[in-house]
């Protein structure tokens, strides 16, 4: 098992069937280690959204294995893979999506509710989480009542909320604007420098020049694996706790 | 733990869309509440008709002349069938056969009726057609719980010399002497012409809707049948009182051995029946019944539809939260949480609109309804409550199960 996260063997993602039939991932093998931070680039259509939603565990591969911190997501069914998704992810989307009219306390607690934690002991978890991306000022407010890069933060720490092996980005930049792409790109350096392991998904190539090692996908294929940086390198290291 | 996360998500879903909740829990709210109300009405209703049944006397039996297709005019009843060495009249020596306290230890009292069909009363200028017209003895007016509003009976003694008293009924009053009915006490009024002396006004019964039990006149049994039947042995029928309700039965038998010997009858070919008041009444309770059954079908097609709007809303959320179920199942919701998540918010809506209900069935049914006082039954509460809840949970079944069954990838991408 080494210590790869992600650990993909000849994965393929087929729609449709015969004639018909397209591959938006074609015999794709790569291995993530853990502490690295990987940025997946391409074209709209490269195959990198089906690359994040196999990976996130959302969408199942059609042939070859798919390992997240050595479990084998092939054998899992559906309550174990939202298991999965709860402990050993976090999401970060492009338009944050959060759960409206919740405050960001709540949104921030809520994957811990799905883990059973105890209700005070969420509360307690998410403050800290929300104060370590600079947010405990806005702990309760509501989605509506913050800015895009706040509801980013408050994003990023509903996903770092329950400690998971991964932090699996989907363009987490692509609704902001530049100042505020800044802060988060920051925030996923210092989360690095802690020692998280982070995916990123990204069309921007300066985005995307953030992360140590860069994986080009096109037609459903890796065409570029790039290494920018060694595993635990990390240009700034700007003091963020994380 | 879960469940009441589940409940406050449920509770955000619910309170997220006010309008929308309160139109729905209206639909649930007004099922239960016409639910409660017609069945509170369909109780009231029972209970009236059995009132007034008891009212004319629980524990009477009558025992009437058999009415054949021949006719039946006054003395000619002519026998059924198979021999018969006497005349089939009821006659006063029958009745007081009845009262043997030993023969027949259950009969309490007897009293003869009389009647006579098309009886006009007047007095100075105002006439009045009586509905119920008696001749008979003062023990028929414990028998049919008859009490006085003025005035007295007439005796024992009137009623054999056929003095020429009557004791009238509270519409016969009204219409004679008008509103303040106790003036009539004294006053002699005509019937058919003949002067009789009001004795006593009966208190007022109170209309069952069909018949009006107030519209009577009561004189001496004597003076009946020397004024208006012409002197004959015959009676219409004998009221019959049994000790209690529970000895009714044997009341029965007892008339009827008596009345067999008597009249030299077998069951076969008796010519007198016997009516029992707890016959009329099961037969009442269960024209009743039907009514109630048939309101309650109504209210509870009201309720289904108050169901559907639940489910209809449940889907448009579902539509509409579809992102947000996509949300949930990426940071970790599994099936069984989203199922009850929605299932719950369904279940609050269902709840709330039945508990209003049951409110509304009680405010509802304080007020007369349909000439009748609604009578809420508690077991009709306890009803509607189970109903809302099994309304909540089925209609919430579909739309839940569609929530959960959405794939995290779908849902994300919905817009």
């Amino acid at each position: 098992m080494n210590d790869a996260v992600i650990q993909l063997d000849s994965v393929s993602k087929i729609y449709g069937k015969g004639e018909a039939e397209v591959r938006a991932l074609d015999s794709v093998s790569i291995s993530i280690d853990r502490g690295d931070f990987v940025a997946i680039i391409g074209a709209s259509g490269s195959g990198k959204s089906t690359m994040m939603n196999i990976i996130g565990c959302l969408d199942g591969a059609t042939q070859g294995t798919y390992r997240l911190d050595g479990i084998d997501t092939g054998t899992l069914d559906e309550f174990q893979l939202a298991q999965i998704r709860n402990r050993k992810i976090g999401f970060v989307f492009q338009n944050f999506n959060l759960i409206p009219r919740t405050r960001a306390v709540d949104n921030v607690a809520m994957p811990l509710a799905y883990a059973k934690v105890h209700r005070k002991e969420r509360r307690e978890r998410a403050l800290e989480v929300l104060g370590s991306v600079g947010l405990a000022e806005r702990a309760d407010h509501k989605p509506s009542q913050l800015s895009g890069g706040q509801q980013q933060r408050v994003a990023i720490a509903r996903a770092l909320v329950t400690n998971p092996v991964l932090l699996l980005a989907d363009e987490p930049t692509g609704a902001l604007d530049t100042k505020s792409s800044h802060e988060i790109l920051d925030l996923f350096e210092s989360l690095h420098a802690n020692g998280r392991t982070i995916v990123m998904i990204t069309h921007e190539a300066d985005v995307a020049a953030r992360a140590n090692r860069v994986v080009r996908f096109q037609d459903g294929r890796i065409i570029e694996d790039h290494r920018l940086r060694d595993v635990h390198a990390h240009p700034v290291a700007t003091a963020v706790p994380a | 733990m879960m469940i009441a996360e589940s409940i406050r998500f449920a509770l955000t879903g619910v309170m997220a869309n006010k309008m929308r909740s309160i139109l729905t829990t209206l639909g649930i709210l007004i099922g239960i509440a016409s639910v409660i109300i017609l069945l509170a009405v369909g109780a009231g209703t029972s209970n009236a008709i059995k009132s007034q049944i008891g009212k004319l006397g629980t524990n009477v039996l009558t025992v009437s002349r058999q009415t054949t297709a021949g006719g039946r005019a006054a003395g000619g009843g002519q026998a059924v069938t198979g021999p018969r060495s006497r005349g089939t009249n009821l006659t006063l020596q029958d009745m007081a056969a009845l009262t043997d306290p030993v023969m027949a230890p259950d009969v309490a009292a007897t009293a003869p009726v009389v009647t006579a069909q098309n009886v006009t009363g007047t007095y100075q200028d105002a006439t009045h057609a009586v509905a119920t017209f008696v001749g008979t003895t003062p023990s028929y007016f414990s028998i049919s719980n008859d009490t006085l509003a003025a005035g007295s009976y007439f005796s024992e003694g009137d009623a054999s010399n056929g003095t020429a008293v009557a004791v009238i009924g509270n519409t016969v009053a009204q219409d004679l002497v008008g509103s303040s009915v106790t003036s009539a006490v004294g006053q002699t009024i005509a019937l058919n012409g003949q002067n009789f002396v009001v004795s006593g006004v009966l208190a007022q019964k109170g209309s069952s809707g069909l018949n009006d039990p107030d519209d009577i006149v009561v004189i001496p049994y004597s003076a009946a049948q020397d004024k208006f039947t012409g002197y004959s042995p015959s009676l219409a029928s004998i009221s019959v009182q049994a000790k209690s309700a529970d000895v009714m039965n044997q009341a029965q038998n007892e008339v009827q051995m008596i009345l067999d010997a008597r009249h030299n009858v077998t069951s076969a070919n008796r010519d007198y029946q016997v009516r029992n008041q707890a016959q009329i009444l099961t037969t009442a309770t269960n024209t009743t019944a039907t009514l109630t059954v048939l309101l309650g079908a109504v209210a509870g097609i009201s309720l289904l539809v108050g169901g559907i709007g639940v489910m209809n809303i449940m889907l448009v959320t579902v539509t509409e939260r579809t992102r947000e179920i996509g949300i949930r199942k990426a940071i970790g919701a599994s099936r069984g949480s989203i199922v009850s998540q929605f299932l719950i918010e369904s279940l609050i809506i269902s709840l709330i609109g039945g508990v209003l209900g049951i409110a509304a069935g009680y405010i509802g049914s304080a007020f007369p309804l349909l000439g009748t006082q609604p009578e809420v039954q508690w077991w009709t509460v306890w009803l509607s409550f189970l109903v809302s809840a099994a309304i909540g949970l089925i209609f919430g079944i579909y739309p839940a199960n569609k929530a959960a069954k959405l794939r995290p990838i779908d849902a994300l991408r919905y817009e």
